[in-house]
């Protein structure tokens, strides 16, 4: 499934509630009556296990964390807690300056929260800097107290929990039906190329940042940091319902798991899902791979995925799949019965004369080229040798008939013209030669050719 | 009348009456030599005939010749082309399409020159095909090998030395000839796990497997030892396979009977216990060369496979008096010990060993320097039923032990006394071995020409006498041995400084002798080797190196009468050119060396190379190197033959580095010294 920017906006909100959680956590453990943000992010939790979306709680975080008494309390906290570390640095130096490992622990421990702390109320002051930067160099921050504090890491556990729920919850694959409104679009507008069009030129755009940009040609007025500021939808707007039903989308196409007149319908995410998931199963697959010409996309960034990685599998088995690795063909093909590592040529030659020699049980009756006739005879005039009275002479004569080294030169392989032959067993040597990692070396040709 | 005419065709048909079975019967007889075969298909058109019907098994010297023998011989089912280094797709194609039906194995060991494309036509046409030797053919590939897996009866598979092979192709045999049950992957440095899983996956009927040199690790084992029937199992020198790798395995594989683990440097006491759990039949283990120490705590880890236990071989290893103790007293039924070059063993751990080994019977204790009179004397006392004793350079071992092994030991058959303190009275007492059959006496100084004569007439059986350096034999005793041992096939005379052309007419009497070699014996001359050359029929290795009276005229008997010689040393002889193309009459010959011999121009080399069609190795001195136009020498190679260039200028240089690396040498050079 393709991740949407709102599920990554969606994603960094979540871990920025956690690392509030974990901080109030540690709060408590000071003893310190810091109620109001933990309280917060409680109740933020609370909203998520009742499905109320991971938006609202961080709403909630977000508008307590403006109420300047917590920010006093947040302040004060952290007075007291560059106060003790004060005392702990004077004691130290009481003796002589021995730091042990506790101690380092205990400071570096200590310090590391005061910072974030200090970064976060900092960060709830500025509005439009959003939490995004505030979590970046919070994890960065924060490599010891995991170690260092048990509580610390106990709460960490209990962030993840956290995040595990809202991620099943925004799985969506379980919501109770009714739970999320369901949007529909048509397939016109599913493959429309364009989504955003300017209202002055037309021109189509895909992106609404794309069309901001170029809105910005037609005016000054479309210059100003509100005009080029991505316009907050409903969902981001914080005097909204708080209450907001989940968007769910439906595929237009009848009969389809993902329509919603479907038995076991499975609600898309995203428009961008929609898409996705529309061009992959309902349309033709017309971009072809312009390396292997042989698989097709109908999404171009799954082509392109594909085209990063292809002619990188090259162990091949014989059923035509390809794989990456080398164990994953063996594992293949011990699996199934009948299925053999395929080295390029011998896909196509000398199987195929081989089966043609053996579907003419050995004598070459119907083989077609001049080497097979060339043995054929051989093998004929033997067989005819064998019935009659064996006569030295005449044997030797018949043979030498059959099988002068000339008639050898033509008959390669199968009956294929020599310098075909020649040209793919090169191939097949080159390939050979890039398959295995352990020999290196190219060989020459001449060394294994006729 | 009638009868008169009946009796008439009988005459000039008289093996009419011969049924065809009955002359089969005889010719599987006559099959013993193949020079009788020869005279018999000679006789007549109808013996010719019935002769080539007769044949089963080919050994041809010359691929070139193929079509025409495979013509005459349509019966062929083996045929091994180990001696034509040059076999090309043509002759393969030949093969298939003349003896295709019939053929089940091929031997290319020792050939090159053939693709992919020829080893298809041998596989398609050849459906009944069990089995095909493809060693050495370093250039093959995974191409070759998938081709290979077209021959789907195929049931015994040899790749040594497929060094180019991957596991990609080793998986297309697997997945074609599912009737595997001998594979031998030896030295095929680019098969790994992955193959050798498939393979174990795929041929479930895989009986005996050599996976020698592998890089493989554990890993492959855990699908090798869930194979029904294995049986044999050979890991020298894996280095991959370590405790680590073999954690977690337990197998029960109790078809497994021989175990070869030796010079798996990384496997130590852990992983083998492991290895071990489950082989409950396990009669023969090899842990030659293997790091860990042969203690106590080692021993214990042969406790699940103790009972069946018959053959051990601890070449090489650290063991302690311990550790042979406990092997001797768990291993009950071990008939067949090896402790070559166990530098620490000591009469009292091969004492505990030995004691309670009642049906040991082979032994090796080449080396074991430490070891006295004492040990040997329990060895002789504690199992009368050995057959093979040998104790190269046990040079501390007493006169007595010798007298107590041939009185104890009567079923002795393969005895190595070489460089030891036997003496004259200690072979009057093995010469009551009835069944000896292989005896090395080299640099035994203590024995003399009467010793030899107890053997010559207690051992009629003798086929292999080591005389090497043994200087105190002179003709007397070899014409006691020619007398006695009619046997005879190898003796090795080399720097018996005593002998003469008298002991080699005497040795003519030995019809079956096959290897001679004469090293520096300064008297022998053209004449005594004539006497060989005329009655040793079967003769096919003569070393006359340091030989200064031997000469064109020895050559040309050589020649002329020694048809069957594939090897033959002249090096610093008499012999010049002429003696040197003289030898291209023989078509079986194969190795020349002919190093500092004065009188061969380039020139005449040129010409015998030329004119020996079928050779494989030439050793010259290095000088030729650049007087041989190298237009030959590249069309000898083409043929199949490899040089070898000698350089001996540095004579004294290359003889104190000889010194060093053998402390053998040494004391030999030590007591030519003493002797001048």
């Amino acid at each position: 499934m393709e991740t949407g920017e709102d599920d990554l906006c969606q994603n960094n909100w979540g871990s920025a509630s956690i690392l509030d959680y974990e901080m109030a956590m540690e709060d408590e453990e000071e003893g310190e009556p810091n109620l109001h943000v933990f309280k917060a992010s409680s109740s933020g939790k609370d909203n998520n296990n009742n499905n109320n979306g991971g938006q609202a709680s961080v709403q909630g975080v977000k508008a307590q964390a403006w109420d300047p008494r917590t920010m006093l309390c947040n302040l004060s906290f952290m007075e007291q807690k560059i106060h003790e570390l004060q005392g702990l640095v004077h004691l130290i130096l009481g003796r002589n300056g021995q730091l042990q490992d506790e101690q380092q622990q205990l400071i570096t421990a200590d310090l590391t929260s005061i910072i974030i702390q200090l970064i976060s109320t900092a960060g709830s002051l500025l509005p439009s800097v959003n939490m995004l930067s505030t979590t970046a160099p919070g994890s960065a921050l924060f490599p010891f107290p995991r170690e260092a504090n048990n509580l610390a890491s106990q709460t960490l556990n209990n962030g993840g929990a956290s995040q595990e729920l809202e991620d099943d919850a925004e799985e969506g694959e379980n919501l109770p039906p009714g739970s999320y409104e369901i949007k529909q679009l048509e397939k016109e507008e599913i493959l429309a190329p364009h989504t955003n069009f300017c209202t002055i030129c037309g021109k189509g755009f895909k992106r609404d940042a794309n069309l901001r940009m170029h809105m910005r040609g037609h005016g000054d007025q479309y210059k100003t940091p509100a005009a080029l500021a991505k316009p907050p939808t409903k969902e981001t707007l914080p005097g909204s319902d708080a209450p907001m039903l989940i968007k769910r989308y439906s595929c237009p196409f009848p009969g389809c798991k993902r329509n919603k007149d479907h038995k076991r319908f499975q609600p898309l995410k995203t428009i961008l899902c929609v898409k996705n998931h529309y061009k992959r199963t309902h349309c033709d697959k017309s971009f072809t791979c312009s390396r292997c010409h042989t698989k097709k996309f109908s999404v171009i960034a799954d082509l392109k995925t594909h085209e990063k990685h292809c002619g990188q599998n090259k162990w091949l088995c014989s059923c035509g799949t390809t794989f990456s690795r080398k164990d994953k063909l063996f594992g293949h093909i011990a699996l199934f019965q009948g299925h053999t590592p395929a080295i390029p040529l011998e896909d196509t030659k000398p199987s195929a004369a081989a089966s043609s020699q053996r579907g003419s049980s050995g004598c070459g009756n119907s083989n077609n080229n001049a080497a097979m006739v060339s043995f054929s005879l051989g093998s004929a005039a033997n067989a005819n040798q064998e019935t009659s009275q064996p006569c030295v002479m005449d044997g030797k004569t018949s043979f030498e008939e059959s099988f002068s080294p000339l008639s050898f030169d033509i008959c390669n392989f199968g009956g294929f013209p020599r310098s075909i032959f020649d040209d793919s067993f090169q191939m097949l040597i080159s390939s050979a030669c890039g398959c295995s990692p352990i020999n290196g070396g190219v060989g020459s040709v001449s060394d294994t050719s006729l | 009348m009638k009868k008169a005419k009946q009796i008439q065709d009988m005459i000039s048909k008289p093996f009419d009456l011969l049924s065809e079975e009955l002359v089969f019967i005889i010719l599987d007889l006559v099959a013993q030599n193949p020079s009788d075969l020869k005279s018999f298909s000679l006789t007549c058109k109808w013996f010719y005939q019935v002769e080539a019907r007769h044949r089963r098994s080919l050994k041809p010297l010359r691929a070139e010749y193929l079509p025409r023998i495979l013509t005459r011989y349509r019966n062929t089912a083996d045929l091994d082309l180990s001696f034509c280094p040059r076999v090309t797709d043509y002759a393969l194609s030949v093969v298939g399409c003349l003896s295709g039906p019939t053929l089940r194995s091929v031997d290319l060991s020792r050939s090159f020159s053939f693709s992919a494309a020829g080893l298809l036509r041998l596989a398609v046409k050849c459906v009944s095909l069990v089995e095909i030797d493809l060693s050495n053919a370093t250039e093959m590939r995974d191409a070759a090998a998938a081709v290979v897996a077209e021959a789907k009866s195929l049931e015994r598979l040899k790749l040594g030395r497929c060094k180019k092979l991957t596991d990609m192709g080793i998986g297309c045999i697997a997945v074609g000839c599912r009737k595997l049950k001998r594979v031998s992957l030896k030295w095929c440095v680019g098969v790994g796990d992955l193959g050798v899983g498939l393979l174990a996956v795929k041929c479930k009927d895989i009986r005996s497997l050599d996976l020698s040199y592998l890089p493989i690790t554990g890993k492959c084992l855990h699908d090798v030892l869930k194979l029904q029937h294995l049986e044999e199992l050979l890991l020298q020198g894996c280095f991959g396979v370590d405790d680590d790798s073999l954690k977690s395995l337990t197998h029960h594989c109790n078809s497994l009977k021989n175990l070869d683990a030796s010079s798996c440097q990384n496997l130590t006491q852990r992983g083998l216990t492991s290895l071990l759990s489950g082989a409950g039949c396990l009669e023969r283990l090899d842990l030659a060369h293997s790091s860990s120490v042969i203690s106590l705590d080692f021993a214990s880890s042969l406790n699940k496979v103790s009972s069946a236990l018959q053959s051990i071989r601890l070449d090489g290893c650290a063991v302690t008096c311990d550790g042979l103790k406990a092997i001797g007293t768990l291993c009950i039924s071990l008939r067949e010990v090896s402790l070559s070059k166990c530098v620490t063993v000591t009469d009292e751990g091969l004492s505990c060993l030995v004691m309670k080994l009642k049906d040991l019977r082979k032994l090796d204790i080449t080396c074991c320097r430490k070891l006295t009179g004492v040990s040997i004397t329990q060895v002789a006392s504690s199992c009368p039923l050995l057959v093979s004793l040998k104790m190269e350079s046990c040079s501390l071992v007493s006169r007595d032990a010798f007298w107590l092994i041939g009185h104890k030991c009567r079923l002795l058959e393969e005895l190595d006394f070489t460089d030891n303190e036997i003496d004259d009275e200690g072979l009057k007492s093995i010469s009551s071995c009835r069944s000896l059959s292989s005896l090395k006496l080299g640099i035994c100084l203590n024995i003399t020409d009467r010793g030899l004569s107890y053997i010559g007439m207690g051992c009629s059986n003798l086929r292999e006498l080591d005389l090497y350096r043994s200087v105190g034999i002179t003709d007397v005793g070899i014409s006691s041995i020619a007398q006695g041992c009619c046997h005879l096939e190898t003796i090795n005379i080399s720097y018996c400084k005593d002998i003469t052309d008298k002991s080699l007419v005497s040795l003519s009497k030995c019809s079956m002798l096959q290897t001679f070699e004469s090293r520096g014996c300064p008297h022998i001359t053209c004449q005594g080797l004539a006497a060989i050359a005329v009655r040793c029929k079967r003769l096919s290795k003569l070393d006359l190196k340091k030989c200064p009276f031997i000469n064109d005229s020895g050559l040309l008997t050589l020649a002329h009468f020694s048809q069957g010689l594939k090897q033959i040393s002249v090096s610093e002889t008499g012999v010049t050119d002429v003696g040197l193309v003289s030898l291209a009459n023989i078509g079986c010959l194969q190795n020349i060396a002919a190093v500092n011999t004065r009188g061969l121009s380039p020139s005449g080399v040129a010409a015998a190379l030329v004119g020996c069609g079928g050779l494989r190795k030439v050793k010259l001195h290095a000088s030729l190197r650049s007087l041989l136009p190298s237009s030959l020498i590249n069309h000898m190679e083409a043929r199949g033959c490899s040089f070898l260039w000698k350089d001996y200028n540095n004579h004294n240089n290359s003889n104190t580095l000889q010194a060093e690396l053998d402390p053998k040498y040494w004391k030999l050079q030590l007591e030519e010294d003493i002797e001048l």
